[in-house]
């Protein structure tokens, strides 16, 4: 099998499947499945703040961990005869005296080693059975672009020679590698010598752009602590249905879609209005763009009225209709209710898109529904406002000057604030005027689950947990056909041309983090979740983003061959590390201020790597330190101290007394 | 009294700025010190007071079907929309407020008539809260270098100087009042702030009299001490605050900077701080921005850019980073001054000083600080602030500078400072309040005329009183950002500095974060102690009732009956006080810190609730869900409440109803 057939076959939207993969797959996974923990940290990526904590430190923006020599390393993955096919894309795959360095932390010098899946620099190069310290542990699916300068006549001159211009030629070629990662982060790598360079910048290069999703480090990544079924089953629709199901007997779980043919890019089973039974829904589905015919998304138990989702109808140029169609929506709202379709295009757009068969509800077929167009910003200029930002955030050579009608032509904050208006719009019209809504776009993944996910966090306090939060997640976006693959294939300095990438997952966890900040006890979890979420969607170590949709998982094998992520953040040791230790159920409403003075740029993400957040820590554990000095008092010390003096003999005189 | 035309108007309604829907209708009475707005619901009546002081412009608009719209801009950024029913009251109310906001003579100020009902002890020891001398002392001064100068007791040689001024111990008499002569209101050289650590110090005064080639042999010797009282260090830094064209056009009129060939090892720096005049117009230009109704993300962007505000804020930091970096890290001592030396200096100097020493970053430190550099070497409080009718030329936003620079602080370093931001909140709200003596005035000397420490009240001993309201949780004397200097990051600096939406668009609450960490820490601290004293006396009790078993029976129930009382109230205390009580129901979260309790001065009370962060919105209408009403009219495509159908404009409408 070579990789050079996955990339024939990516087009784009379809995802790339080698058939080379597909025949040898579970095999080919078990062949590879590394025994060596060391080779295989159970640390998802190499985050600054995912390591965990008991380790003694950390200073390299990575682990630093106690690990066999680089050499040892390969030894150990070249002896599987599998690595063949990554091997042919490693061109270079040690080179001694590599310079590391990024930003904000000394440079350090050690040996840079290149696997099938990860970049490791290790700085001490020592001999024999020393352990060396592994400097820098990168997921090569991390790295975004990788930029190459080489000096033929360099600064470098090995000690004893005078000098003389063939020396220095032969001696002083060097290069500088820089690395932009998709979280966002930027690695310098000078490399001595210039071939080892450009081999090394090409291998790069080359493995992190290989696009079959089954040769990607999940199928290979095997932490002990887990097992592989773990956490891929935790939120079942039908446990969500049975929630609903006990409140009204207007929904049913239709499995209509159990084979993936009704909608391609929807689950198997999904919750529709009782009264309609799966043929109409076939037709239905007929009539929506992708087949993404409406479906329950949310039912509100304060007042019991309901979000639904699709994408948009084809009416066409012709204006076609679809009586299927408009039953589904009719039996939605009772005689003389009414409801409302956020449209989240514009009304211009909604009605250019009759040009290539799509198009809107027209009031006359629908006459109890109301349109709302709220138009959201998504694919090219979604990404390209993302670039901008991320760009402005590392041009440090920038004065304070121009920095805010910069920040004002990135567009990022403009996009945060439409989105939570148009998610609390969508959450009054259910919560405040009692009425059905309907969501989508064109095609109903993108936007449309931006609105409805976001409404949910904002009307339901058990979105608000940590296992509700990753519920909604599973739910509105994973299972909802959220093409991650498609959408995350790239983060924002890519020099590649863009094809579909688009940060929505991002803006969704950027408009809760804002929500986190105006009402900081309300959600149970972190800020260092939500940057967590946006590491693995990018690039992973699990499953769980993998793919643009459930029948893509399925084919794939993704739940039997991968690890979840959810397993992995359940964990009790990692589950506290993204607890917010302000956290008190409140089971109001979270109306968000969405006026600009409100939204904040969100430095935790986008100055993640460019400033020092030390003392922002410092508070952080400050905060932590006074809440749990209070709970051990309050639950434990108090009455466990009561209740033993109560025992104590003493206290029983007392008492008799 | 005679002022008021129209003591009373009812049926006004008063307007929510985001949302017109929201109006209230009350009724609105002037007195000789408030405006008092009275809402008419019945179990509420929620009351708005708005010192006369705190207004600082009342516009007039066109008569409405509903009536005549008044618009009050307060100093403390409150803007308050009225609707007066009938044009002649409108105008009534205009022409008295007119009048009542812009008091000729120092008497007619709030701080005369206000009356904490605090005996004359009360009072004395109010105003000796901060005693600077203390404070000198504490730098470790009088020394050997540095005493305390009698040269300016009876104000004789500057006017606008405190009488206690620390010099170096080898000027002369002669020396500072030839100096004193070469400097603009003959402010000259004088000791700020002392380092004992490495003996480096900060020195203000006023530019020189340099004109193009003017030279002054005692200024020169002036300069020199104050590099001899450092011996550690062969130069000192001379830091002109302003941008270098504005110094070089005062040249031109007699004035200008020190020369560096004539004095001997200076080094001379510009730092590019504009002056009042600019800094004024670039306060009123974000002022335009944060009244904007419902702006767009870019329209807010672009306004706050184009104001030039946090630039500003940005220079002022930066000179007082330059001085702490020269002073803690180099060793080396500096003069600081800009035209007059009482404004960019006050500024400079005491962000300097914050940075350096941790003691200003303490409660009472920082008063101190404030009564160092600004109120004893005579900052124009009068002017600047507009507390008397004067020109409007003369009102600059300068100590509100100062105060953004130390909340910027707070926000890069949580841990640094002993108080929050409430306190820097109502710090800034009595500048221009004149409710208390503090800051009446344009100089020390002007300050004792009046005899202001007889007839009116510190707000020092106000704030200290009310302390742990103004607590930071995070703030451990112990805490590693609590030590030594503080290092702002300077680079990369472009994002480093943050609008500031607690203190300007501090009355709309709807804008701010919904629960306040800081209060909810607070009565979290406050809970820890509680129980952690319950548990002391838990385990006094243990160990007497073990002891008391040894001892026999007869001692044993007396110490009981001792113990028992302060043992089952405190637990009785504790269960009222579970952490599920302010967290599960926010009704019932703590609206005010529990150890407030001014009773005695009702109109204190009702200045501290508006002042209060998060009160309103927690306690006042007890749901969050109050920012809902507003959330159409904030949606980007404007629009009114729900729904109106956007289709409308739709022209095809029509084709689909034919199908």
């Amino acid at each position: 099998m070579k990789v050079g057939d996955a990339e024939d076959n990516s087009n784009g939207q379809e995802l790339s499947l080698s058939r080379g993969v597909q025949r040898s797959g579970g095999h080919y996974c078990a062949l590879f499945a590394p025994r060596d923990p060391c080779l295989h940290p159970e640390v998802p990526t190499c985050t600054r703040r995912s390591v965990p904590a008991t380790q003694p430190e950390q200073p390299r923006g990575s682990c630093r961990q106690q690990v066999p020599v680089a050499g040892k390393l390969h030894r150990g993955s070249a002896a599987t005869g599998t690595t063949m096919e990554f091997s042919e894309l490693i061109k270079t795959a040690t080179v001694e005296s590599v310079l590391l360095s990024c930003a904000g932390l000394p440079a350090v010098k050690g040996t840079l080693c290149i696997t099938s899946h990860h970049l490791l620099l290790s700085s001490c190069p020592g001999g024999d059975a020393q352990p060396g310290t592994v400097e820098l542990w990168l997921l090569i699916r991390n790295v975004d672009a990788v930029e190459k300068r080489v000096q033929n006549l360099g600064w470098y001159q090995p000690p004893g020679t005078n000098g003389s211009p063939l020396d220095t030629r032969l001696a002083g070629s060097s290069g500088t590698i820089t690395l932009r990662c998709k979280d966002l982060k930027v690695l310098q790598l000078e490399i001595p010598g210039m071939e080892e360079c450009l081999n090394i910048a090409s291998s790069i290069e080359a493995l992190s752009s290989v696009d079959s999703v089954m040769m990607m480090y999940p199928f290979f990544y095997r932490p002990q602590s887990l097992r592989l079924e773990e956490g891929w089953h935790l939120f079942p629709l039908e446990r969500h249905f049975q929630q609903i199901a006990s409140q009204t007997s207007q929904w049913r779980l239709s499995h209509v879609n159990q084979d993936f043919t009704t909608c391609p890019t929807y689950p198997p089973s999904v919750i529709v209005p009782a009264a309609v039974d799966d043929d109409t829904l076939r037709k239905a589905a007929r009539f929506r763009h992708g087949g993404r015919f409406p479906i329950l998304s949310y039912y509100h138990p304060k007042n019991g009225t309901v979000m639904l989702r699709s994408s948009q109808p084809l009416t066409g140029p012709n204006r076609k209709r679809c009586r299927e169609d408009e039953m589904l929506l009719g039996t939605v709202l009772d005689k003389g209710e009414r409801g409302f379709i956020i449209d989240t295009r514009s009304a211009q757009a909604a009605k250019q898109a009759r040009m290539t068969g799509g198009g809107t509800e027209p009031k006359s077929s629908y006459p109890q529904w109301r349109r709302l167009h709220r138009p959201l910003e998504r694919g090219r200029p979604l990404q390209e406002s993302f670039m901008k930002l991320v760009e402005a955030c590392n041009d440090t050579s920038a004065t304070m000057d121009r920095w805010l009608s910069r920040l004002e032509s990135c567009r990022w904050l403009s996009h945060v604030k439409a989105a939570l208006s148009t998610a609390c719009l969508a959450a009054q019209c259910m919560d405040r005027e009692e009425a059905t809504v309907l969501v989508h776009g064109a095609e109903g993944t993108d936007t449309t689950l931006l609105v409805t996910a976001l409404a949910q966090v904002i009307l339901d306090p058990s979105c608000r947990t940590l296992r509700g939060f990753l519920g909604l997640l599973e739910r509105e976006w994973i299972e909802a056909g959220h093409p991650f693959h498609l959408r995350c294939a790239r983060s924002a300095s890519s020099h590649a041309r863009p094809k579909q990438e688009a940060p929505l997952f991002l803006l969704f966890l950027d408009c809760v983090w804002q929500l986190s900040r105006q009402f900081p006890f309300s959600l149970e979890f972190s800020e260092r979740l939500l940057l967590t979420l946006f590491d693995n969607a990018y690039a992973s170590a699990y499953g769980t983003f993998l793919c643009n949709n459930e029948k893509e998982r399925c084919l794939c094998k993704v739940k039997e061959n991968t690890h979840s992520l959810w397993a992995w953040l359940n964990q009790p040791e990692e589950r506290t590390k993204y607890l917010n230790p302000l956290y008190s159920h409140n089971p109001l409403v979270i109306w968000p201020s969405v006026e600009p003075q409100s939204i904040q740029l969100w430095q935790g993400l986008f100055f993640r790597w460019i400033r020092s957040s030390q003392h922002l820590d410092e508070a952080w554990a400050e905060i932590q330190r006074l809440v749990e000095s209070k709970d051990p008092h309050a639950k434990e010390g108090v009455g466990k101290r009561l209740s033993r003096s109560l025992s104590d003999p003493a206290a029983q005189t007392e008492n008799e007394r | 009294m005679e002022h008021i035309r129209m003591p009373k108007v009812e049926n006004v309604r008063l307007l929510d700025r985001l949302s017109s829907r929201k109006a209230a209708l009350g009724t609105l009475y002037l007195t000789a010190t408030h405006v008092i707005f009275v809402e008419n619901v019945s179990e509420t009546r929620k009351e708005t007071w708005v010192l006369h002081s705190q207004i600082s412009s009342i516009e007039k608009q066109a008569t409405t079907a509903t009536g005549c719209p008044l618009l009050i801009r307060c100093k403390n950024f409150q803007v308050i929309q009225l609707v007066i029913p009938q044009e002649r009251d409108c105008h009534d109310v205009y022409i008295s407020l007119i009048r009542l906001t812009r008091p000729v003579k120092y008497e007619e100020l709030y701080c005369f008539s206000f009356n904490p009902k605090l005996d004359k002890e009360e009072r004395e020891q109010g105003w000796k809260l901060v005693d600077l001398n203390e404070e000198y002392n504490r730098m470790g001064i009088p020394n050997n270098y540095w005493q305390i100068s009698d040269v300016n007791r009876d104000y004789g040689v500057c006017d606008s100087y405190p009488t206690e001024v620390y010099v170096p111990k080898s000027a002369t008499a002669h020396i500072i009042v030839g100096s004193s002569k070469f400097r603009s209101r003959r402010r000259f050289p004088a000791l700020s702030y002392y380092c004992k650590d490495n003996n480096a110090s900060i020195c203000r005064s006023s530019q020189p009299l340099s004109g193009f080639s003017a030279r002054c042999l005692e200024d020169e010797q002036m300069l020199q001490a104050i590099r001899k009282a450092n011996p550690g260090s062969d130069f000192i830094y001379v830091v002109d605050t302003r941008p270098k064209l504005n110094a070089m056009a005062n040249r031109a009129a007699g004035k200008g900077y020190e020369n560096e060939d004539n004095y001997s090892n200076i080094k001379f720096q510009f730092i590019g701080i504009e002056n009042i005049h600019v800094m004024r117009n670039s306060l009123q230009k974000m002022l335009e921005v944060c009244e904007l109704k419902s702006p767009s993300m870019s329209d807010f962007l672009w306004g706050l850019e184009n104001s030039g505000w946090l630039k500003h804020i940005k220079a002022i930091m930066d000179a007082g980073i330059f001085i702490a970096k020269a002073v803690a890290e180099e060793g080396v001592s500096v003069l600081v001054h800009c035209s007059d030396g009482w404004d960019r200096t006050a500024q400079v100097c005491s962000v300097a000083s914050l940075l350096l020493d941790p003691y200003y970053r303490t409660m009472k430190g920082f008063m101190v600080l404030i009564e160092k550099d600004w109120v004893s070497f005579g900052h124009k409080f009068n002017h600047r602030y507009g507390n008397l009718d004067g020109d409007p030329k003369e009102i600059s936003p300068v100590i509100d500078q100062f105060i953004e620079c130390v909340w910027q602080l707070m926000e890069q370093f949580p841990c640094a400072f002993e108080f929050n931001e409430r306190f820097l909140i109502h710090i800034q709200h009595h500048i221009y309040s004149c409710q208390f003596g503090n800051f009446l005035c344009n100089s020390q000397k002007e300050r004792r005329e009046l005899k202001i420490q007889e007839r009116t009240y510190s707000l020092w001993a106000h704030l200290w009183k009310n302390r742990a309201d103004y607590l930071n949780p995070l703030y451990r004397s112990d805490h590693s950002q609590t030590q030594g200097t503080l290092h702002p990051q300077m680079a990369p600096c472009n994002f480093l500095y943050k609008f500031w939406s607690g203190m300007y668009n501090r009355f709309e609450k709807g804008l701010h974060p919904r629960q306040s960490i800081t209060d909810y820490l607070m009565a979290v601290k406050e809970e820890t102690q509680q129980l952690e004293e319950e548990l002391e006396v838990l385990g006094e009790r243990l160990a007497n009732l073990q002891k008391s078993q040894l001892n026999g029976n007869k001692v044993k129930s007396k110490q009981q009956d001792r113990n028992k009382q302060p043992g089952l109230s405190t637990s009785s205390n504790s269960l009222a006080n579970t952490p599920q009580e302010y967290s599960n129901d926010l009704k019932s979260f703590p609206s005010r810190s529990p150890s407030q309790g001014d009773e005695d001065d009702s109109a204190l009370i009702l200045t501290q609730d508006n002042l209060k962060s998060s009160d309103p919105d927690l306690s006042a209408n007890s749901d969050q869900e109050s920012g809902v009403e507003d959330l159409s009219c904030r949606s980007p495509s404007g629009g009114g409440c729900l729904p109106s159908e956007d289709s409308g404009k739709d022209s095809d409408e029509a084709v689909y109803l034919a199908v």
